[in-house]
């Protein structure tokens, strides 16, 4: 399976930050675990990194391997768009298709 | 710092043309200023233009935040201004906050979210510019972007609020969908409401106008109403301040030559400088001759002139002026005259207005004259022929300048010229010429109808003109009703019984 790379872009230590952070391990553990690069940028910060991605939202969350390039924002709390967004197979739909 | 609640709001000056005028002074500084317009109405150039007027008048760094277009695409644009922010940029005086939709990438919105990533970067670009002056173009493209409204808006609040404690002086556009209706879409003139500026681009009579209107500027005072503006290459946005100039016109008591002895004698010793005098009469009963005299009376006396020609070509002009013995190539080769001829439809009046005044102050004449201000007429509506007419003398007489227009009336006799109905009363002295016709000929009339500040000859009296210029006679007698175009010659009896008629009632 591909590695997936992550970065996830907040704006401080804010209940939503941290709420996102939470939100985006709890679905990697469960769905990629050992697959995954995960980097957490706090704009405040590194406002540069911000400008260079053109990061308008936050948290934003960008998806930049396996392609295509995607990005998600929010706090991450709706756990299916997730999913949807990172192109990953549900851990739970993958044993399911194997028992098949 | 110093509690500033007591002192009145301070301007900060834009240093966009005629701008500073209208809002006297410039906009509140250290405030937000809502800028609202249609599509097409160059907020984006105002936005842009505020801050390279910062940057090239008072090394003020300036900071763009972009909704809409992209960085490359505004740098491509504004060149044509002769604006290059690519060196701005090298400069560390600009900085842009790209925040135009990248097309390529996909967004999906899972949770809740805020633009606290936008704020972090505008804050980010502010410091590393050290900008005093901010813009963000435009508010309403950001509510495309995503699904919540009410999350958008309470974020601009946000950032709006965060501009105020930034110290900078910050414009944010807005558009509208109509001229006269909501301020803007989306409400976002809820929180910027403090200062509130609307450019609109209306169409009237086939014509195009553009106007830029302060509708509010919290705590301090500026001019009210709509100001007409244009965009000219390598200047911007050139607003035309109107009613405030007339104010502070000067008035002057040196008398002028109008180059025909006798009708300096009708008009009591010449023409004032800082005075514009109108000339109306029908075609070819003597205007451009009067000009030319006009002209020929500033070279005896070794002054300048500058000539506007709406209705001929050089060539007629000069051809015009030997027939009566004047020599305008040598004029201009002497540097005693300047000769301008335009089609009236090249441009809109306001170019023409930035154009001429442009000439005059590069010419610096002492006589300027306009031939034929009613062939402008045809260039724009009637309200903007007449704020033409305003812009243009208010500012001649700003130059200690004897200004002289000329306008053709359509009727061969009598008559009067829209012209002449919408402007007699911002000239200083009008002279008719009129056609009377008598006996089966036809004959020339002239009367000095008004002269501001001054005594004058109110005969009608009879002039010819032959290869040695205007001949000005003596006062038409025993005719009635010249001016309305129905001469009626009068015998000397009926006038003997007339005055006989009044005798016997005083002798009641």
């Amino acid at each position: 399976m591909n590695r997936f790379v992550l970065t996830l872009y907040v704006t401080g230590q804010t209940s939503r930050s941290e709420r996102a952070i939470a939100n985006l391990r709890r679905i990697c553990d469960e769905d990629l675990e050992g697959l995954y690069e995960m980097v957490v940028i706090d704009v405040l910060e590194q406002p540069q990194l911000a400008e260079d991605e053109k990061i308008l939202a936050t948290p934003t969350l960008i998806k930049a391997l396996p392609p295509p390039l995607r990005r998600i924002i929010g706090d991450l709390s709706d756990t299916e768009k997730v999913v949807f967004g990172l192109d990953i197979q549900p851990a739970a739909a993958a044993r399911e298709a194997e028992e098949e | 710092m110093s509690d500033t609640r007591f002192h009145a709001v301070e301007k900060l000056e834009t240093g966009i043309s005629g701008f500073d005028h209208v809002s006297v002074g410039g906009l509140p500084k250290g405030r937000t200023c809502l800028v609202s317009g249609t599509a097409g109405s160059s907020k984006t150039v105002f936005a842009v233009q505020f801050l390279v007027e910062g940057i090239r008048q008072s090394g003020e760094g300036g900071v763009f935040i972009t909704f809409e277009e992209s960085p490359a695409d505004i740098r491509r644009n504004m060149l044509g201004f002769g604006w290059d922010i690519e060196r701005f940029e090298r400069e560390q005086k600009w900085a842009f906050v790209d925040a135009s939709p990248q097309l390529d990438q996909e967004v999906v919105e899972a949770g809740s979210y805020d633009l606290g990533a936008l704020l972090a970067r505008i804050e980010h670009a502010v410091k590393k510019t050290k900008a005093r002056r901010v813009s963000m173009d435009s508010l309403g493209a950001v509510f495309g972007r995503f699904s919540s409204p009410e999350t958008v808006r309470r974020e601009l609040h946000r950032t709006a609020m965060a501009l105020k404690t930034m110290d900078v002086t910050a414009i944010l556009t807005a558009e509208r969908t109509e001229e006269y209706g909501d301020l803007a879409r989306f409400g976002v003139e809820e929180f910027v409401a403090d200062n509130v500026i609307v450019l609109r681009n209306i169409l009237e009579d086939e014509k195009r106008r553009r106007t830029i209107e302060i509708l509010k500027f919290r705590g301090t005072t500026h001019h009210k109403g709509e100001f007409p503006f244009t965009i000219i290459p390598q200047e911007g946005i050139v607003v035309i301040p109107l009613s405030e100039i007339q104010l502070e016109q000067k008035s002057s008591n040196v008398r002028m030559s109008s180059g025909n002895g006798k009708l300096d004698e009708m008009c009591g010793g010449g023409f004032f400088r800082d005075s514009i005098v109108l000339v109306s009469g029908a075609t070819g009963c003597g205007k451009t001759l009067m000009v030319t005299e006009f002209i020929a009376g500033g070279r005896r006396e070794g002054e300048k002139s500058l000539l506007f020609g709406f209705e001929e070509s050089r060539e007629q002009m000069f051809r015009n002026a030997s027939g009566w013995g004047m020599d305008y190539e040598q004029m201009e080769r002497d540097g005693k005259l300047k000769i301008i001829c335009e089609y009236p439809e090249v441009m809109g009046l306001e170019d023409h207005l930035i154009r001429m005044k442009t000439e005059i102050k590069n010419f610096s004449p002492t006589r300027v004259a306009v031939d034929s201000l009613s062939a402008l007429e045809r260039a724009s509506t009637m309200k903007g022929f007449r704020e033409f007419v305003i812009g243009l003398t208010s500012f001649i007489k700003h130059q200690e300048i004897v200004g002289l227009f000329s306008s053709t009336t359509p009727t061969l006799l009598g008559g009067t010229s829209i012209t002449e109905a919408h402007i007699s009363t911002i000239t200083d002295s009008i002279i008719l010429l009129r056609y009377v016709e008598m006996f089966g000929e036809m004959r020339r009339g002239l009367t000095v109808l008004k002269m501001r500040g001054s005594m004058h000859d109110k005969d009608i009296r009879e002039y010819t003109i032959d290869g040695e210029g205007m001949h000005i006679g003596s006062q038409f007698k025993n005719v009635t009703g010249i001016l309305s175009g129905n001469a009626i010659h009068v015998s000397r009896d009926d006038i003997e019984r007339l005055g006989g008629l009044f005798a016997e009632e005083d002798a009641r």
